[in-house]
């Protein structure tokens, strides 16, 4: 069957995607007109261009609809259970770099680690009544990191967007988000703990197992994988 | 493979038996609200639970098993000493492994109140014992009273010892604090920095200097921590003999005779174990009286302490051995303080166990072959 290369379908991830592959010799490109979701993969027979938001891209990947998706990292071990049984990291790709990370209010003079977190935790459970809050997007990483810390006494709070503000706005004590400068952290008095880097990510090539793996597929993957320099 | 049904029977069989031993059987709701469950296990909860939700509810979690809402019914009504016995699925989530099952049938047996603690746990481990008898099953016991015991009679600080107690269930970071509150583990670099900065400064200059306030967790609270770290600072290290103490103690192994004469002999040394010692004597004879050959039972100084943190006395577990890729047939233990927790204050002696009948059945069915 035709290989299915999913790629992030707007913005600055598309871009630097198309200019990877450019770099590569594999140039692909979006056809049709500025708002048609469609592409096309020149030189080289039976591969599809899947235009996909970077977010779903993980999920088509681990149900095997696409041979092929560019996502970050991040994004691969949040939404996919025991992702590295389901997919491949085939070639981290340099570019949409971001850490995700603890960070807590830089009034906070005392808790400078993990440790130091935890121990935070367990007085301000016995002080305020609640657990202490780490609002974040990211609740599996967070919650497995924490947990191999033996981090107790905390709770994560969804936050979708504008997470650095939960502080100030009394919704979460802590935070777990990317960041790649650490400018909006400082900007919003957080700091970031010295062992609280849970996972460096950076946008990444990933390969399928659960996709059809036909001859055809492939063969095409094969001659993608040479262009690519990969080993196939 | 067993069919639903098959196990089902089975279950059928367990419960009976629990109900003809005096308990009465009781259901629970198999939503439960999530809230009382996170309070309680925190975001571990999240990665074993399934958690779903409603906009009048909010977020509610198929039941992990019955001994919270059991506990909760129990304290509303129950009498004095009471004994429940309740047959249903519980819900598990399996991230790693798809063979594992995510929905199970547990039987389970737990018995409040009564006079005798010891005379309790030889009840609920007697019961479990005989009906699992004809399996051949390895039977495990410990006690993680005994381990809060060590713990508090240790020579150091309420706070070290709170911190101790607190990640009993927690093996490695247990190991960390004690390592540091030992002197073993270097100080780090950044808490000998702050330290030297309090003495040079003091803590309200660093708190000035340390950026505006903002968030619940208030100026008051970051300065009492940092004189605790003050204070900790000051304190000299746990003493080399008494972490051996410790050590020896969580390395024990061995037939329960045997286990309980080596912990006398610790007691020498931490005294503060001794009523905890005197417990488990008087639960070995108790077992002896309901027919146990305690001479041939293990007990591990460590077991129980990565499972439900709950347990906080004897713990125990059945295992077949020659089936090591089973997880254990049945499992309970002593949970006092979770009862204190669900009861707003009033607390009441717990202990109790489950069985999964579909391990019961498969072992059963192994043996015929």
């Amino acid at each position: 069957m035709t290989l299915k290369l999913g790629v992030p379908s707007k913005g600055r991830l598309m871009d630097k995607t198309f200019d990877w592959f450019a770099g590569h010799g594999v140039n692909i490109r979006r056809t049709g007109s500025e708002r048609e979701y469609s592409g096309a993969v020149e030189g080289i027979a039976g591969v599809e261009l899947v235009l996909l938001s970077a977010g779903e891209i993980p999920r088509e990947l681990a149900a095997g609809r696409i041979h092929l998706g560019v996502t970050g990292s991040d994004l691969v071990q949040e939404r996919i259970a025991d992702w590295e049984t389901r997919v491949v990291a085939l070639e981290p790709m340099g570019f949409g770099y971001a850490d995700l990370v603890i960070a807590v209010p830089r009034c906070w003079a005392d808790v400078d680690t993990l440790d130091d977190l935890d121990a935070a935790a367990a007085a301000f459970r016995a002080a305020h009544g609640h657990r202490l809050r780490i609002a974040t997007k990211y609740h599996r990483l967070v919650r497995d990191f924490l947990r191999e810390a033996g981090v107790a006494d905390y709770q994560l709070v969804d936050s979708q967007g504008a997470t650095e503000g939960t502080v100030k706005n009394l919704t979460a004590e802590a935070i777990a988000d990317i960041t790649s400068t650490g400018e909006t952290l400082r900007a919003n008095h957080l700091k970031i703990l010295s062992d609280g880097l849970i996972h460096r990510s950076q946008a990444t090539l990933f390969k399928a197992r659960a996709a059809n793996w036909d001859g055809a597929a492939h063969d095409s993957f094969r001659a993608l994988a040479a262009r690519l320099g990969l080993d196939a | 493979m067993a069919s639903k049904a098959e196990i089902l029977a089975q279950a059928e069989r367990l419960h009976a038996f629990f109900r003809n031993a005096g308990a009465d059987p009781v259901q629970a709701a198999i939503l439960q609200p999530a809230d009382t469950l996170l309070d309680l296990y925190g975001e571990d909860i999240r990665a074993r639970a399934y958690v779903t939700a409603d906009a009048a509810r909010g977020e509610q979690m198929l039941r992990p098993d019955f001994t919270v809402p059991v506990v909760q019914m129990h304290m509303q009504a129950g009498g004095d000493p009471a004994r429940y016995t309740y047959c249903g699925e519980v819900f598990r989530r399996q991230e790693r492994d798809p063979n594992r099952p995510n929905e199970y049938i547990q039987v389970g047996y737990e018995l409040f109140g009564g006079e005798n603690p010891a005379e309790a746990d030889a009840e609920v481990f007697a019961l479990f014992s005989e009906v699992l008898s004809p399996l051949g099953l390895r039977a495990a016991t410990g006690d993680i009273g005994l381990l809060l015991a060590a713990i508090g009679g240790l020579s150091t600080t309420p706070k070290r010892k709170a911190a101790l107690r607190r990640h009993v269930w927690r093996p490695r970071r247990f190991r960390a604090l004690l390592d540091r509150f030992g002197g073993r583990a270097p100080v780090p670099e950044a808490r000998k920095r702050l330290l030297a900065e309090i003495e040079a400064k003091g803590v309200a200059a660093i708190l000035d200097a340390a950026g505006p306030e903002i968030g619940l967790r208030s100026r008051a609270d970051v300065a009492a921590r940092l004189e605790t770290l003050v204070q900790d600072a000051a304190e000299p290290p746990i003493s080399p003999a008494e972490v051996e103490l410790l050590d020896d103690m969580l390395s024990i192994r061995e037939t329960c005779p045997n286990a309980l004469a080596h912990l006398r002999d610790i007691a020498v040394d931490l005294p503060a174990i001794a009523p905890a010692l005197d417990l488990l004597e008087a639960r070995l004879e108790a077992l002896e009286g309901q027919g146990i050959d305690v001479d041939l039972l293990d007990f591990e100084a460590s077991y129980g302490r990565t499972t439900m943190e709950y347990y906080d006395g004897f713990v125990f577990g059945f295992y077949a051995e020659t089936r090591p890729d089973l997880p254990p047939v049945a499992s309970g233990g002593r949970y006092d303080a979770l009862t204190r927790i669900l009861g707003q204050g009033r607390a009441v002696p717990a202990v109790g166990g489950v069985i999964r009948p579909e391990l019961v059945l498969a072992l059963t069915r192994e043996g015929g072959q």
